[in-house]
Parts: C-alpha cells; structure tokens; sequence
C-alpha cells in the first residue's frame, strides 16, 4: 500500500538535498523456506528486507543501524546484487542493477564495491596481497601488466600498509591490517559507492578508530560515497551524514544525523538510542533506559501493520496493529514511518531530561581522533 | 600483479627501490626489519628452525605456486609488522621504514611438511609407499627372476611348489614361477591401478563437484542425487556387474570400472567443500570486484580442494588396493598370466595347509600397502587440518 507514496517522499527529500547516486525503491529481498523431498514447495519466506526505498546521495555516507537480524547486511548486499531481489529495483546513477547480467553486470559493479565484516574471512588465504589488491586491476583492465605491481603498492601504501609486503599471504597480518587491505582491494577498482558492512565489528577496539579514520580521509580524498552499516550507533554517528534505522525489514526512521539523535522521533529510535550506555556512572544510575517487551518478532511472519507495534509503548489498538505505516517525510528531510508522529507532535517515550543525558554522553562516546 | 607473474620477479625492484642507502641484505632471507627500531632483537621463534626444506621454498620453486598460506613461521614477522603499521599506520600512511627486504612467505606445503614429519607413523607409511613405487618403477632390475617363466628347478620332485630357500627367496608357485618376482611386478599392477583409477574419479568427482556446488540449481539436484543412487549401490556388485560385462578385462578397464565406481564418494566430499567455500566472503569479494566464475573457480575456489583432494585420494588409493585385488581374487581383474596380488591369493588358496607362503605373502604385500596409504592419508588429514590453522 505504502509503495507509491514512499517512493514520492523519497524523492522529494532528495530533490531537495542533491544528488542522488544510488535510488533505491521498494527494495524486497525473501528468502524462501521450502519443504519437501523431491518436490521443493514453498512454505513461506523469511522477509529479511521488506520494501526499502530510500536514497544515497553523492558524497554522502548514510548510516543503515538496527538490530542484529533486522535485514541490514541484506540490503547492502541486496544494493550490490549479491542478492536476488524479490522486488524493486536499485538504480545506480540511474542504471537498473536489477536486469544487468554478466558483463554488463560485472562492469557496472565496478562503481560499487564492498568492506567486510569479518577481515580473516573476507581475503583469500592462498594469494598474497600483490595477488589480491591486483586482482581488480587486471580483472578490469585497470592497468597494463607493468603498471600494475606499482599500481598495488600505492594502493597498499594509501590504506597504510607497508608496499614492500605484496609477497606475504594475509594470515601474516592483524585483523585491523587485514580489513586495511581488504580496503585497498575495494579502492582497486576505483568505486564511487561503498558499502561498509559492519567493517569495524570484527576488530580490536583499538583499531577502529583507525580504521574509521582512515575511511574518512579516503572518502575525502576520491568523494567517496558510503552506506555505512552497523549496530554501533555511536560510531554510526561519528561517521554518517544521514542516518536510517532499520527495524525487522524496514526503514522506521531516516534523518540527517543530528536530527536523528537529537531529536528521535518513531518510538523504536528512542528506545534503541535509550539503549546507548553512558560513559558517566552518575547519570547512568540515575537515567532509566527504555527497555522494550518482548522479542523482535520472526521475519518469517512479521506482524500485520506496524512491524513495531508488538513492542511499541505507544501503540494504539486499531491502527497501529491494522494499518501499515508509510515512511513520511515529517520535517524537511526527516522521515519517519509512524502514524502517530505528527508534524507538531509525536510519541515520547522518555522524558525530555532522559533524552538529554543520552544526547550529551552520545557524543562523547565517538572515536577519538572524530576531530580530523 | 597478476597470478601468472612469480613474485620474486618484484624483489630486485623492491630491493633498489627501498635501499637507496644501501643497507645491507641480511644473511637470512626472513629476517625482518633489521633496520627497524620499532623491532624487539631476539624475536623471531620461527627463525633458528629454519631447515633444508624450506631453504628450497624460499626460492623460485616456493614463487611458482605463491598461493599457500603458514601459520606458524610467520607470527613472528607479523607481531613486528603489526607494532609497525599500527604506530604508524593511523597517521602517517606511506612513511614507511626501510624494510630490509621483501620476505617471503613459508608455503603451505611446507607448514604441512612440518606437521606430517611429527607423525611417525605417517612417516612410515610414507616410506613404504616410496619403497613401493621404487619396486614398481625398477621391477627388471629388481626383481630376481622371470616373473613369468616356469621353471623346472622351481618345482618339487612331486611337482609341488617350493618354500622359500636362497634361490627362490619367497618360494616358488604352483607353476614353478618365482614368487618375490611375481610379487614385484604385481606391485606395478596394484599402484598403476591404485593411482589411475583414482585419478580417473577424482577427476570425474572434481568436477561433478564443482559443478554441483558451484552453480547450484538444478543441476545440483541431478548430480547430488545421482551420487546418491551411486553410494546406495553396492560398490563390489557394481564393480563385478561392470567387468564382467567386458569380454577380456585388463589394468585398463579396471581403471575405468573402478573409477566409474568411486566417483561418487569423490564427488560428495569436493560438493561439501565447495559448498563452504563458496559463501566465504573472499569469494564474495572477488565477484564484486568483477571476477568471472572461471576466475573465481581457478584462482580462489581450486586452490583451497588441495587439501581435501590429496586427502581423499590417499585414503582412497588403499581402497582402490583392495578392491582391486578382490576383483582380480575372483577372476574379474587382471588376467594371467599378468601377476596381481589378488590373483595370486586366488591361486593359491587351496594349498595354504602345504604351500602357506603362496596366500601369506601376496597377502601381507596388499596389507602393508592399504596400511600405508591409510597412515599417509591419515597423517595428512591431520597436517592439513583446519582446525590448527587460522583460515
């Protein structure tokens, strides 16, 4: 029902903030469960992404949060066409990525490429980095044969990694050196889009500033564009421009950054920013995070209306649990899939004193060195 | 860098590039940094257990297949390289200290050498079988006698076979033929079959596999449950089924028939593998990056069936052994006068209360062969196994 009207706002807020690099609309992505011996029947699907439609826009990086399980990996895979779509289309720069295959398809991927999660599964053990980083360039004709030995060390010497270890195989290096070379193979290709799947989950506390850090500067440097994906919000906050929050399969709220953890507006967004924990043993005795009832219910059978509003304390019986929420455009750029938020108004479920404790602690949970 | 170029074609480059103030190479080709003072002295637990082995991977033999991955060796490297990168790394990319040289990495081959050298038995078994094929390879050299002639001084007075004496040093057979001979040359028969027709499924399992577990789909469905009717048959019916289907059975139609039988086994295992390592998210990665499947099939899926493939094939050569015997024990394999093991046992079964040594030792040959294949098999399993190695 919602799909006309969010593709409508979707494109009003980006008319209004720029350039759209990747459109995104109505994206589905089910995964069967099926049954049977010989004869596979379908029994159902597990609606890991269930009709997405928003923007990234050029330059941008745009934070994708939500819980474990609510669909985000597959929507940035789903965007690459590591997933078959079940629906909807992803346009890039305009391009449907849903009806390329084969060559068309592997040429266009080179605009789009991806950062693992996990660094020690992401490279292939049995190449050495000369071999890994110079993949792309040869796979895509980057470079001519001789160029491209010296193409890899600077590559390798752009994410920080010393040019002299192309011969070393990737068990020799820490995960945090490893996810800097599955960088420099992404930036092989010379992209536009990134996809960052939770790169900096799998590392070191230690290292992820670095690794965030060094995603910046290199954004800077070639206008990088990002859909950052993660389950740290504040590190989502540190890094986005603009941030969607994802609940079991779709969007509930998308706004630029501050906005956003300023002034959370759907009930789910204000219960997980609650969730932050402050690095103030004071106030975190004092303040009372919201904690929701109940368990994220199976994407294999979500429920009617509101996906949120099993565990929603502002519910209404009769249209919440009835009715599906489209995502509307509230304020200028601000979206939320909500019946109850209103332009004037809209569901608190902290007082205002809570949300301030959080708001202020947020900050100063983000990586050091945010200031470069 | 692309995968056909060997890697040490990048060291004088990287030599001149990086020494412009000539510092000195260091005598050992791994040891690194010498120039580094990030760097504690004394580390490098890998260092000092350098052995003959590996002073041969470091060279052009290691750069031809620079595709195999340590785990030991290189920690000590890496805990430098890392207290290197991650001073360094965050602010300064590209000031980097001279590096002394570009090191090499140990292969996989070697760490999987140095593992296997632990097991002993394994060892053995390894020792045996290269005894074996040196046997098979030299038979007219080695052997003593005509493994087919008949001789009137190798038969009793009664015409009876003659027990091991200097002359005939196993015995002789029922035909007066020198039996250490006729096991000799029945080494040939027993490892020729052995190897190719486990050659021959390995290779039909390969690719079944790759083609089930890669692609998926449909053609998953046929090939998988095709194998599925394969193993629920049973082997040695299907063996004798197949060579007795064939007039004038010989080595090379028993390559085939046992090949055609063992495919499915073969074909389960590479499924499995492949299954697993396709959703890697290297393999992700190289399709972003634009890889075709070939590509992503040679260069990132093959490398890592080594493994299993040299496994399965060890342990399925003993297997292959035997079957091999059985068949030609009741007739159906090699033909006489063409001596195998399983044959000989055949013949000489019924004089095993006069003439013992006619059954013992073809016996004892098919026994220490299907041992040693097993403990090699066994031993690479475990030097192979992912469980000790960080993947």
């Amino acid at each position: 029902m919602s799909a006309a009207a969010t593709t409508a706002t979707s494109a009003t807020a980006a008319g209004r903030n720029g350039d759209v690099l990747v459109h995104i609309e109505g994206l589905k992505v089910h995964f069967p469960i099926t049954s049977g011996v010989v004869v596979q029947r379908k029994v159902g699907a597990v609606r890991a992404v269930d009709g997405l439609s928003f923007d990234v826009l050029r330059g941008e990086t745009l934070g994708l949060v939500g819980e474990s399980g609510c669909g985000k990996s597959t929507t940035g895979r789903a965007i690459l066409q590591l997933e078959k779509l079940t629906g909807g289309h992803v346009l890039y720069e305009g391009a449907d990525l849903a009806r390329l295959r084969g060559g068309a398809l592997r040429r266009q991927r080179r605009r789009m490429q991806m950062i693992f999660q996990d660094p020690y599964a992401s490279l292939n053990g049995r190449m050495t980095l000369g071999r890994i980083v110079g993949e792309p360039l040869l796979v895509h004709k980057l470079r001519p044969r001789n160029e491209r030995e010296g193409r890899v060390k600077e590559l390798l010497k752009l994410v920080g990694i010393n040019p002299n270890t192309i011969n070393r195989y990737p068990h020799e290096f820490s995960g945090g050196q490893r996810q800097r070379i599955g960088i420099a193979r992404a930036l092989a290709v010379e992209p536009n889009f990134i996809v960052c799947d939770e790169p900096i989950s799998a590392l070191d506390v230690s290292i992820r500033a670095q690794i965030i850090n060094l995603l910046q500067e290199l954004q800077r440097t070639f206008g990088l564009t990002y859909l950052f994906i993660a389950h740290d919000l504040s590190v989502v906050r540190h890094i986005s421009d603009r941030v969607a929050v994802m609940y079991l399969g779709r969007i509930v709220e998308l706004a630029v950054n501050h906005e956003l953890y300023e002034e959370p507006l759907h009930p789910y967004t204000q219960a997980l920013l609650s969730a932050v924990p402050i690095p103030d043993p004071a106030v975190e005795e004092r303040r009372r995070p919201v904690v929701l009832a109940g368990d994220v219910p199976s994407p294999a059978s979500p429920p009617p209306g509101c996906h949120f509003h099993t565990r929603c304390p502002a519910a209404q019986e009769g249209l919440c649990d009835v009715d599906d929420p489209a995502l509307r455009e509230i304020r200028p750029g601000h979206l939320v899939a909500c019946h109850l938020v209103t332009e004037t108004d809209y569901p608190r479920i902290r007082s205002a004193e809570e949300r301030a404790a959080t708001v202020g602690a947020a900050g100063v949970d983000a990586p050091e060195g945010g200031a470069s | 860098m692309s995968p056909g170029k060997p890697p040490d074609e990048f060291v004088p480059g990287i030599a001149t590039d990086l020494d412009p103030e000539g510092l000195p190479k260091p005598p050992d080709d791994r040891a690194l940094g010498t120039t580094s003072d990030l760097e504690e002295p004394a580390q490098e637990p890998g260092g000092p257990t350098t052995d003959d082995f590996e002073a041969g991977d470091g060279d052009p033999a290691g750069s031809v297949e620079p595709e195999f991955e340590v785990a030991l060796a290189g920690e000590g490297h890496s805990a430098a390289m890392q207290a290197e990168s991650e001073i360094i790394g965050a602010e300064a990319y590209g000031e980097w200290l001279p590096e002394a040289e570009v090191i090499q990495a140990r292969g996989t081959w070697t760490e999987v050498w140095r593992r296997f050298r632990k097991d002993k038995f394994a060892v053995g078994g390894l020792v045996i079988i290269v005894l074996l094929v040196v046997v098979a390879v030299f038979a007219p050299w080695i052997a003593p006698h005509n493994p087919l002639t008949q001789y009137d001084s190798g038969l009793s007075a009664k015409g009876q076979p003659l027990p091991p004496s200097s002359h005939f040093w196993l015995g002789t057979d029922l035909l007066g033929r020198d039996l250490l001979s006729r096991l000799i040359y029945g080494a040939r028969v027993s490892l020729v079959i052995g190897i190719l027709a486990n050659g021959f499924a390995l290779f039909l399992g390969v690719i079944f596999g790759i083609l089930a577990g890669y692609f998926r789909g449909g053609l998953e469905t046929f090939i998988m449950r095709a194998t599925d009717v394969m193993l629920a048959f049973p082997i040695f019916l299907l063996a004798i089924a197949l060579s007795s289907s064939i007039s004038h059975p010989g080595i090379w139609v028993l390559v085939v028939v046992i090949g055609i039988v063992y495919w499915a086994p073969m074909t389960r295992v590479i499924h499995g593998e492949v299954l697993s390592i396709r959703e890697k998210e290297f393999v992700t990665a190289a399709r972003l990056t634009g890889c075709t499947n070939r590509r992503i099939l040679t260069n990132h899926i093959l490398p890592h069936l080594v493994a299993p493939i040299i496994v399965y094939t060890s342990l399925g050569i003993a297997t292959t052994v035997l079957l091999e015997a059985s068949l030609s024990y009741i007739g159906l394999g090699v033909q006489p006068p063409t001596p195998s093991w399983g044959q000989m046992i055949a013949d000489g079964q019924q004089y095993y209360t006069s003439a013992i040594w006619l059954t013992l030792f073809p016996g004892l040959c098919i026994m220490i062969t299907v041992l040693a294949f097993n403990l090699v098999g066994d031993g690479l399993r475990d030097a192979f196994d992912p469980q000790q190695r960080r993947r």
